[in-house]
């Protein structure tokens, strides 16, 4: 922890927020890290809303770039779960970015952060269309992009480009 | 059989070139300008290219106004019933141009989502390749049509009704 | 008189959608009471195509995301992954890639007038707005060979320099704009059925524009002094001295000033652009095979119709493991409900257009 406190000597405000954050979640495995001059977290999957509720009332995070679904089929080790829902949170006017990480694994259901941030509406629909990942108190959890009666979510890794017949 | 291959005949066959020529030279565009070809369509019909040249500037909205169904763009599995829809609402006779390399072939999108080629769902007269093709390319293709259409009968209904001119 | 609530369908083929749009209106009477957008009638799957594809051969992908502005896709997607394989872009490269993206701006923003003008029954402004693009368009011919979805540049930089005659056709360009603004000015700014038309709709406030994501002209039109161009500058943006025009009402007629305005200011940055340019390299020393070693990286830019970022996941091969595009008209879209409620059917037309969407790049 000292390490990654040092590496953000340069970034104040980042510091700042990783202050605050690793003081009010201690053991609450927060994993920090600092590539390339982003800071990203991961954050178990419970705490999520809980986090996010304070990245964004008491950090300055008021608004929500993009939320980023991954499907870790081919690249993830021993004993972690499939997907991965990613939330890039941005300060305004002071400008920083924060990478926000969560794990999920196939069969789980994800919390919606559609009553944080409104800007998240349909990139959850789009996560929930393309690779099926359910989020709990979604408005509208529909699909967008493919028929509604479509079969499969095109973006896994297990399916195939061309498409099945 | 005879009646189809029998010529026109001097009368049947001036006025066979009176329709054609008042046909190719009046068409009227149903612009279905579905992605980055519709782009360069709509630069076809402006000041610098002007398709008006070729009595092709009134681009209708509605399909039952429209006589040549240009599809500009890449037709994909969601809007090919859209598409079918439309077609079938245009009256005859009715032509149809593939334009660009999405609408002739699926494109650069061999994917899941895209429909290989919009002769899958509709009869294609002209194909325009290019991504997206030139106005000048697309207006070479427009000429194209214009030849097929005036190689037509469309008397052919007077004397031999039972064979179709336009399919 | 009793309340009925009937549901329209603007299908995906109508003239005044700009693509394949669908949006489903519940009205009473005229007044619209819900709207709910309908996407997906172009999804082509280019994310999925991106991991199948190297690096050097996603470009091109990119030009058919904004066909308007296809050097700005290019752009965002190039430094994003110039930041995930460390590679630096010379200075005289990071200018000639600023002039290419601004005049994209100015064919974006001038075919945009064309279309929210011709939407709302002003078609000669179309004409205009496509004629003095046509100007733009010849320079990426002579440049690139293309016209509309170009790949003008490449990673490291920019495929070939600029040569005396393309800056000689960039400033003719750049002279004739201002006569042209001007008459599309003198027909639509103080036009009492544009005003009527334009003015006090479509109206959303500051703070509900930023809590729905919405970024780009529209958000600057409520006031809001968001550019990416200023707050996090990139590609030597910092260099130039332009200013970000700002709205005060948030409704239509506000983010048509706004846009002209830009127009102006980017013409401005151009002519800088031009003065000062650099010598050296256009192009950074980039290996034929580009191999990148796990790491992520998320970066965005100012395009002209909002902030537009790329989420790039490398795996160590040449290829990417996960290409994620935020397109700024995928969330812009999503605020048409709220700044629609309550306005006509007519003025969904109006605002619709004043959002300036792409339905290339919403369904990706």
């Amino acid at each position: 922890m000292p390490e990654m406190r040092e590496q953000l000597n340069n970034f104040p405000i980042l510091q700042n927020v990783f202050d605050k954050l690793s003081r009010t979640f201690p053991g609450q495995e927060l994993v920090f890290s600092f590539d390339r001059q982003e800071l990203a977290v991961r954050v178990p999957k419970e705490h999520l809303l809980k986090i996010l509720t304070f990245l964004k009332d008491d950090c300055g995070f008021n608004t929500l770039s993009d939320v980023i679904g991954l499907d870790n089929l081919n690249i993830r080790k021993e004993g972690e779960k499939r997907f991965a829902i990613l939330y890039q949170l941005y300060m305004f006017p002071a400008v920083q970015r924060l990478r926000v990480r969560v794990e999920i694994g196939e069969n789980e259901v994800a919390d919606s952060i559609v009553p944080l941030y409104p800007a998240a509406d349909w990139a959850e629909r789009e996560i929930y269309d393309m690779f099926g990942i359910r989020f709990a108190h979604h408005p509208n959890l529909r699909r967008i992009y493919m028929d509604d009666e479509w079969d499969g979510f095109p973006l896994r890794k297990d399916y195939p480009l061309e498409g099945k017949k | 059989m005879t009646e189809k291959n029998a010529k026109p005949g001097f009368f049947f066959g001036s006025l066979d070139k009176l329709i054609t020529w008042a046909q190719k030279n009046s068409l009227w565009p149903f612009g279905s300008g579905l992605a980055c070809c519709a782009i360069e369509m709509i630069a076809t019909a402006a000041s610098h290219y002007d398709i008006s040249r070729f009595g092709m500037e009134l681009f209708r909205a509605s399909p039952r106004q429209a006589d040549l169904f240009i599809i500009a763009g890449t037709v994909t599995n969601k809007m090919a019933p859209v598409v079918r829809r439309l077609w079938e609402q245009m009256p005859d006779p009715k032509w149809v141009v593939a334009m660009g390399n999405c609408a002739v072939s699926g494109g650069p999108f061999p994917t899941y989502a895209v429909l290989q080629g919009v002769d899958k769902i509709l009869p294609v007269d002209v194909y325009i390749a290019g991504c997206p093709p030139t106005p000048q390319g697309l207006l070479e293709g427009l000429m194209l049509l214009q030849k097929k259409i005036a190689k037509e009968h469309p008397t052919r209904m007077i004397y031999a009704r039972d064979a179709r001119t336009t399919e | 008189m009793a309340f009925k609530e009937i549901e329209l369908n603007m299908g995906p083929q109508h003239p005044s959608t700009h693509g394949v749009l669908r949006l489903k209106l519940a009205v009473d009477n005229e007044v619209v009471l819900r709207v709910e957008p309908v996407v997906g009638y172009l999804h082509r799957g280019i994310e999925k195509l991106c991991e199948h594809h190297t690096y050097f051969q996603i470009t091109p992908y990119t030009d058919r995301l904004d066909y308007f502005a296809a050097t700005q896709n290019n752009l965002a997607y190039l430094l994003a992954v110039e930041k995930l394989a460390g590679i630096e872009v010379p200075k005289r490269g990071q200018y000639i890639r600023v002039i290419l993206a601004e005049l994209q701006r100015l064919a974006s923003h001038l075919a945009w007038i064309g279309f929210n003008a011709n939407d709302i029954g002003a078609m000669s402004v179309l004409l205009y707005g496509f004629a003095e693009r046509e100007g733009i368009l010849e320079i990426f011919e002579e440049y690139i060979g293309a016209r509309l979805t170009i790949h003008s540049l490449r990673i490291g930089g920019v495929p070939h320099d600029l040569d005396a005659k393309i800056i000689s056709m960039i400033l003719a360009a750049l002279d004739s704009i201002p006569a042209r603004l001007k008459d599309i000015e003198m027909l639509l700014s103080d036009n009492r059925i544009w005003k009527h038309r334009t003015q006090g709709v479509g109206v959303i406030p500051a703070d509900e524009a930023l809590a729905l994501g919405l970024t780009g002209p529209a958000l600057r039109a409520a006031g809001v002094r968001w550019d990416i161009r200023k707050n996090i500058p990139y590609s030597s943006y910092e260099d130039f001295d332009f200013d970000v025009p700002l709205g005060t009402n948030s409704d239509v007629y506000d983010r048509y000033l706004v846009r002209l305005e830009e127009i102006r200011q980017s013409v401005r940055i151009i002519r800088q652009a031009i003065a000062k340019l650099p010598g050296g390299e256009s192009r950074a020393k980039v290996p034929k095979i580009l191999k990148i070693p796990a790491g992520e990286v998320f970066h965005s830019i100012e395009a002209p119709k909002g902030e537009l970022g790329f989420y790039i996941q490398a795996n160590g091969s040449e290829k990417p493991e996960r290409v994620k595009i935020k397109v700024p008209s995928f969330i812009n879209l999503q605020s048409l409900e709220r700044m629609c409620r309550g306005y006509l059917i007519a003025d969904v037309v109006a605002i619709l257009g004043s959002l300036d969407i792409v339905l290339g790049e919403i369904d990706k």
